[in-house]
């Protein structure tokens, strides 16, 4: 099992090389000279000029991508070409707002995904079944941000029950700061702000968290259906054990195994669509920003991002792998064996 | 089986053989029967044909001229006049969403045929060379995957410059992987059949086999496949519309429609609920008829 | 009579039609007592099976009949009660020990969850129950192979553990639904034999369905022969193959190689298919593969007729036929 860890770590080093050199041939080669957008249309062509070599522009690409690599390597992802701030301290002052959207938003997703999912499939084609997987086709074919707008619409606009954006209110904003404001506001003990984080929170989490919802129901409702047919559960009923224990003990279990992955996998592609969930949400997060600095070819900045998103989303991959050893036996054990 | 136990004449034989011959025309045949008995595919079908009859005749049917600028029209909500009502230009919504059909069916379409002739090829080589022609293939589309695919479809985007055609590519480049893995794994599977097997030892060259025998066999998944790929890619161009990323002004793409008019969320909400109903019926029919082609494809949900 | 099926008939609900799966039988089985059902898949002997055992999922349904367990009729009991009486009084193992077991509990786990169902016993004593179970089907080290999963035992291993789990509530009824087609020739024999020595062990009686006669010959007292969900041929192990009297019966015995066979030429096989249950023939249900179909076969379907204890489904043993066929 150690082993086998290891080594898929260590394979990890040639996919996150690879991504550098895929953002690196976007972001430098095919794109566009960042000069004139960073410095406006009425800087001279020494200005330019100067600017590019203030930013180790004017080096040779190979070079250019060495510099980058080693800076990588020490943990230094370069400065904004705007703020001049380092591009890991831009990001990590953001990150927390992200990963406790996407947080909110895979657990809201699972909850629900799942519970559907087993209720579907227990019942299946009941008008309760048919109701979840009308759901669960509309949640995979609405738009992320159209949701957000429908939501904010909806519980802003015209029930304003719900803010319509931000993650707290200024005034209320937590004393202690990890960037986790649920986490924040709970260490210092703080009702009324933690209300009003969760309820700031509530809507973008729910926009984000609808696709992956509905690929969860799905996935759920088949992985049961394919479970309940097993021969293993018509062993279990043999037994004379009640159908609720069938369920609950026998098929979830085996089933929940193929809904791991896939919450795993939902998780990482959660990332992307924080991007416009963020920004529907005016959430002040990663995505929103890196949407941002594309736009103005802060490079250095989303170089960062997407390498660290990149990293992120394989490092998910391999945890999805070593818990699903850890939940189905035959995995682990197949290992010592073989 | 043992000598002295004797096994009843198995019944099932006789079908088995004709599992074996089957031809790959017969499985897309059995497809389609199945699929004609799919109510909710064939809803998705229809509101394709509809959505492609849309497209087709649009200028047609459009009441007003849908990129014209009216700042004394500006924002009537929906009325007889103007059944969507008008946007913050006074244009109207209705000729704008009629409008919008042929730019995300087009650029949806595209996408899909980039991405689908790239992974086909890409994963038809993976497949059928192995080794490391394979390796090298396969981990080059890992990496890819190990990127949010909008967000590398955004970062194209600043590189390659607004407009549909960039658009198109960037979005048909972000999922050649699926194709690629698909096709691989299907040729994988198919390569070790017998009639291949049998291809192979009468001596035909490799393109000739990957093309007449393993493609129309992997044709099944990758219709599939690029179906559900469609509604993807509509969502896609919406996603980057919406960012400001897609179309060129005042061209009327959905996302673009949504994007330009979300600050206009509390005062104008009907701005931002046709286009959105008009993606979201797209994507929905794309899935309903992906879904029903998966599950016609799939002999063991069939019996069900 | 321990149990007593009478004109049991299970259907199911398809797109297509309805099929009769099990169309009136009737049998019974005696204390410590093992009856063999064979037939061909699709002959409708698991459905009996499993109808007596109340476990017929969607789209079947038992319509009609009843089956009297020790008197009382299971058909008539509620959904706790069968629960009650499953995997206590009445047990299955099945044919597919590779998939019978589920993967993801250990051994012990999946037998005392058994026992704890149905007897009121702490965790220790059922723990003890269970490795005692695991020794007497003949497992070897049972303290240790419980705490197996069970991809960690060979297909043979499983098939005791199913057995172990089947009688670790001292079941008077084991339902063995084709427990040694999956199994390798050798370990047939053992699970046979273990089966055997349980019944003896434990007085209970045993069910056995299969479709192999070789397996008949060795484990069974009374033999049912089924064919489209009738019973063609109802007699003891000996009568049946000393004298068969239905011509599939007489089909499946010929098909059975045997050593002191002289002949070169090929083995019998009965000719034809199994009917489409949707389209049966209209008279007798065997009259398109039969030998010695006669015209009125096409028409009427026959009758069971017992002849010395031997109960047969022919017209060839019907008086009216008895004469025009000689």
């Amino acid at each position: 099992m150690f082993k086998y860890i290891v080594k898929r770590i260590l394979m990890l080093i040639p996919v996150l090389l690879g991504v550098s050199i895929i953002v690196f041939l976007i972001m430098r080669v095919f794109s566009p000279d960042p000069a004139p957008i960073v410095l406006g249309q009425h800087a001279t062509i020494e200005d330019a000029n100067a600017w590019r070599a203030a930013n180790g522009l004017d080096k040779p690409l190979y070079i250019q991508f060495v510099d980058f690599l080693k800076g990588a390597l020490t943990g230094d992802l370069g400065t904004s070409y705007y703020t001049k701030t380092p591009v890991t301290q831009e990001i990590f002052s953001r990150f927390p707002a992200t990963i406790e959207l996407a947080l909110a938003a895979i657990i809201l997703a699972s909850v629900f995904g799942i519970f559907i999912g087993i209720i579907s499939a227990v019942k299946k084609n009941s008008i309760i079944d048919h109701a979840g997987m009308l759901l669960a086709l509309v949640g995979v074919s609405m738009p992320i941000f159209w949701l957000g707008i429908l939501l904010i619409i909806l519980f802003a606009g015209v029930w304003h029950i719900l803010p319509s954006g931000g993650r707290i209110d200024p005034l209320l904003q937590p004393v202690v700061s990890s960037g986790f404001y649920i986490y924040d506001t709970i260490v210092s003990g703080d009702t009324e702000a933690l209300a009003d984080a969760l309820r700031h929170l509530i809507l973008p989490a729910a926009a984000l968290g609808m696709y992956s919802m509905a690929i969860i129901t799905r996935m759920t409702r088949s992985s049961m259906l394919e479970t309940m047919s097993q021969d293993y559960i018509r062993t279990a009923r043999a037994k004379g054990i009640s159908e609720n224990r069938v369920v609950t003990h026998h098929a979830l279990r085996n089933a929940m195994i193929p809904v791991t992955t896939v919450i795993g996998l939902q998780l990482g592609s959660l990332l992307g669509g924080a991007v416009l969930t963020e920004t529907v949400f005016s959430w002040p997060g990663i995505g929103n920003y890196t949407v941002e600095c594309i736009l103005k070819s802060d490079f250095p900045v989303v170089q960062g991002v997407v390498l660290l998103i990149a990293f992120i989303f394989v490092l998910i991959n391999l945890v999805v792998d070593i818990v699903y050893a850890l939940i189905d036996p035959r995995i682990k054990f197949s290992k010592k064996e073989g | 089986m043992s000598m002295q136990h004797a096994e009843l004449p198995k019944s099932e034989f006789p079908e088995q053989t004709a599992d074996l011959l089957e031809k790959p025309e017969s499985r897309l045949k059995e497809m389609w029967e199945s699929l004609c008995e799919d109510k909710a595919a064939l809803t998705g079908l229809f509101v394709i044909l509809f959505l492609v009859l849309v497209a087709l005749f649009g200028p047609l049917i459009m009441p007003y001229d849908p990129n014209l600028s009216n700042m004394t029209k500006s924002f009537i909500w929906p009325n007889s006049e103007h059944w969507f009502g008008t946007d913050q230009l006074g244009r109207d919504i209705f000729s704008r969403v009629i409008a919008g059909t042929r730019i995300s069916l087009t650029v949806g379409l595209s996408a899909v045929a980039i991405s689908l002739t790239i992974g086909v090829v890409l994963g038809s080589i993976a497949g059928y060379r192995g080794g490391k022609v394979d390796t090298v293939i396969m981990r080059f589309m890992d990496m890819m995957l190990a990127i949010p695919s909008i967000l590398l479809a955004i970062a194209f985007m600043a590189a390659l410059g607004k407009g549909l055609d960039k658009a198109v590519i960037a979005i048909g480049f972000v999922s050649i992987p699926e194709y690629a893995r698909i096709v691989r794994g299907c040729i994988l599977s198919v390569k070790e059949n017998d009639y291949v097997q049998a291809a192979r030892v009468i001596g035909n060259k490799s393109s000739r086999i990957i093309f007449k025998h393993i493609l129309p066999n992997v044709l099944s998944s990758i219709v599939v496949r690029a179906t559900l790929g469609i509604s993807t890619a509509v969502l896609d161009t919406a996603a980057l519309g919406f960012l400001g990323l897609g179309v060129q002004p005042p061209a009327a793409e959905w996302g673009d429609m949504l994007g330009r008019a979300r600050g206009f969320v509390f005062t104008a909400p009907y701005t931002l609920i046709f286009p959105g109903i008009a993606i979201t019926l797209t994507v929905l029919a794309f899935n309903l008829l992906g879904d029903g082609l998966r599950d016609a494809l799939d002999p063991k949900l069939r019996k069900n | 009579m321990l149990l007593e099926v009478n004109h049991l008939q299970t259907e199911f609900q398809l797109k297509h039609g309805t099929v009769k799966a099990v169309n009136d039988i009737s049998f019974s089985i005696e204390k410590g007592e093992i009856l063999a059902i064979v037939g061909e898949s699709g002959s409708g002997k698991s459905v009996t099976s499993l109808s007596v055992m109340g476990l017929v999922q969607n789209p079947g349904k038992v319509v009609g009949g009843e089956i009297l367990f020790k008197g009382e009729d299971l058909l008539k009991k509620s959904k706790a009660e069968m629960q009650a009486i499953r995997g206590d009084q009445i047990s299955m193992i099945f044919q597919e020990p590779m998939t019978s077991l589920n993967p993801v509990y250990r051994i012990k786990d999946q037998i005392m969850e058994s026992i704890m169902t149905h007897m009121k016993l702490s965790k220790k004593e059922a723990w003890e129950r269970a490795v005692h179970m695991l020794e007497v089907v003949g497992i070897p080290s049972p303290r240790e192979r419980a705490m197996d999963y069970p991809h960690q035992m060979s297909g043979g291993m499983r098939q005791r553990v199913m057995i172990a789990m089947a009688l670790s509530c001292r079941p008077e009824l084991l339902i063995a639904d084709e427990p040694t087609t999956a199994l390798d020739v050798t370990i047939q024999a053992q699970i046979l034999d273990l089966l055997y020595h349980m019944r003896e062990k434990f007085n209970m009686a045993v069910l056995l369905i299969t479709h192999d006669l070789g397996v008949v010959s060795e484990a069974a007292d009374r033999v049912i022969v089924m064919y489209c969900g009738q019973i063609v041929e109802e007699a003891d192990v000996r009568s049946l193959f000393a004298n068969p009297m239905h011509p599939y019966t007489l089909g499946l015995l010929k098909s059975i190689p045997r050593l002191e066979d002289e002949s070169d030429g090929p083995l019998y096989m009965i000719k034809g298919m199994v009917p489409n249950p949707l389209k049966m023939p209209a008279g007798c249900p065997f009259s398109d593969r039969c030998d010695r179909c006669m015209e009125r076969c096409r028409r009427e379907a026959p009758a069971l007729k017992e002849i010395d204890g031997h109960k047969v489904r022919c017209f060839l043993y019907d008086s009216e036929t008895e004469e025009a066929q000689v």
